[in-house]
């Protein structure tokens, strides 16, 4: 009884931990908006400019869609990253961390948490483009759901871990992304054929494809919550 | 009883060694002033102190916790103001006590009242620290601190940046911590200002104390 009022008190202020430090990340956002005021408009140019370079042809177009969903998931992760990041360099903020004595793990799943919130934003408004741009059909909504949910997951804890990998070193927005679209380079398959799936475009079980995609989340936020500690303090 | 213990401490920055083989104490109740010139290591003994260095050789506890195996104790204990604030500039000075707060789970119904003490104008309270002077910058992150109650306060040149009325604020905090049985480790180069607060100065060259002299005009009340 003992060990399992003690587990429940541990798993209480981790989760209090991550929620305070994924709403402080996200108020943060918020009030500045650079991620979303910097990827809104990269997004949007993307869908269009995809369109001018297929000549608006659809069924290429639906054919592209998958693919083109994952790679600026992708792209839009590294900035998410690096503004994750950038929050706590003001004025020696990351300090504030180290000495408040909250769990690095719940520390590092909340700021994975924000990161992930925010390519979901993304994500979804860029599935709302390619229906409305691409006239591309949902053949499953759930599973286009799920892939977003787990391909969010999985950017943001391997972006999330990099992060605190690269956080003190001088060229780290360079580092980050050669660092971050290789290792991704497992959920652009993943998603591509998860979203192709959902879309109706490839012949997969998509499904198996989002199993890989929490997968290699799991793996992520395992390492992340191992070392996020050692890496918060060397920064 | 002593609440920082520190014998042949040996701290390396890279290779360098920033403290150098450090013996010293602090009573609980005390005010210690470090003296010693840029780069003499005064900040890594601060640091050292709030648990966010290694020790690479010596020993040394910090309020009963071991700094070689429990530095996260540390940390939860100790109060660091730094050169810099350690505050997040895009929330405002509430937002980001109340986040030190929850953080460091003591109660939010003192953010308001720490906020006073430091005289912080309460039209400033409630937009983004970035947008606050350098000096009403420091009075949050020093509210920050007030609200922890740590047992031992690690102030690196706290009265920079402060105005008159800014750096009496300070002298009074660092007088009431030490007279409610806290530790109190003081960097100044405003020797003028901290010689009256310390019970005790010691001096740094080369990452070695080179002088310890208890302030006979000062004694801890405890």
């Amino acid at each position: 009884m003992t060990i399992w009022r003690t587990l429940w008190r541990d798993l209480k202020l981790f989760v209090d931990d991550a929620a305070l430090a994924a709403s402080k990340d996200l108020r943060i956002e918020w009030r500045a908006r650079t991620t979303l005021a910097q990827m809104l408009p990269f997004a949007a140019l993307v869908l269009v400019l995809f369109g001018f370079a297929f000549d608006a042809n659809r069924p290429t177009l639906e054919l592209a869609t998958p693919g083109l969903l994952a790679m600026t998931m992708l792209f839009v992760a590294v900035v998410a990253v690096q503004r994750s990041i950038a929050v706590e360099s003001f004025d020696g903020a990351r300090r504030m961390l180290v000495l408040s004595g909250m769990a690095p793990a719940a520390v590092f799943a909340g700021k994975a948490a924000a990161v992930a919130v925010q390519l979901l934003i993304i994500m979804g408004l860029l599935t709302v483009g390619v229906v409305v741009l691409y006239d591309a059909a949902v053949e499953s909504i759930l599973l286009v759901v799920a892939t977003g949910v787990a391909a969010a997951l999985g950017l943001a804890t391997a972006g999330s871990l990099l992060g605190a990998v690269v956080a003190g070193a001088k060229t780290q927005q360079a580092v980050l992304s050669v660092l971050l679209l290789p290792v991704s380079a497992p959920v652009l398959v993943a998603a591509s054929r998860a979203f192709g799936d959902g879309f109706g475009t490839v012949a997969v079980n998509g499904w198996s494809w989002v199993g890989l995609l929490l997968a290699f989340a799991a793996v992520n936020a395992a390492l992340g919550a191992a070392v996020y500690g050692a890496l918060l303090e060397d920064a | 009883m002593k609440v920082v213990r520190l014998k042949g401490a040996v701290v390396l920055v890279g290779r360098f060694p920033a403290l150098a083989g450090v013996d010293f104490s602090v009573e609980s109740g005390e005010v210690v002033l470090v003296r010693g010139a840029n780069g003499a290591g005064k900040s890594t003994l601060l640091h050292l102190c709030a648990g966010l260095l290694r020790l690479s050789n010596g020993q040394g506890d910090v309020l009963g916790c071991d700094l070689a195996s429990a530095r996260g104790a540390v940390r939860r204990r100790v109060g660091l103001l730094g050169h810099d604030t350690a505050l997040y500039g895009e929330l405002t000075a509430t937002e980001n006590l109340r986040l030190w707060a929850q953080a460091s789970r003591v109660g939010t119904t003192d953010i308001t009242g720490a906020l006073d003490r430091l005289e912080l104008p309460t039209s400033r309270r409630d937009i983004a620290v970035d947008r606050l002077s350098a000096g009403q910058r420091r009075r949050v992150a020093l509210a920050a601190i007030v609200l922890r109650r740590p047992e031992l306060w690690l102030l690196d040149e706290p009265h920079a940046g402060l105005d008159s009325s800014g750096r009496k604020i300070v002298d009074n905090i660092i007088t009431s911590a030490a007279s409610a049985g806290a530790g109190v480790l003081l960097a100044s180069h405003e020797l003028r200002l901290s010689d009256d607060l310390a019970h005790r100065s010691v001096t740094l060259t080369g990452g070695r104390i080179v002088g310890d002299s208890a302030n006979s005009t000062n004694e801890p009340t405890q």
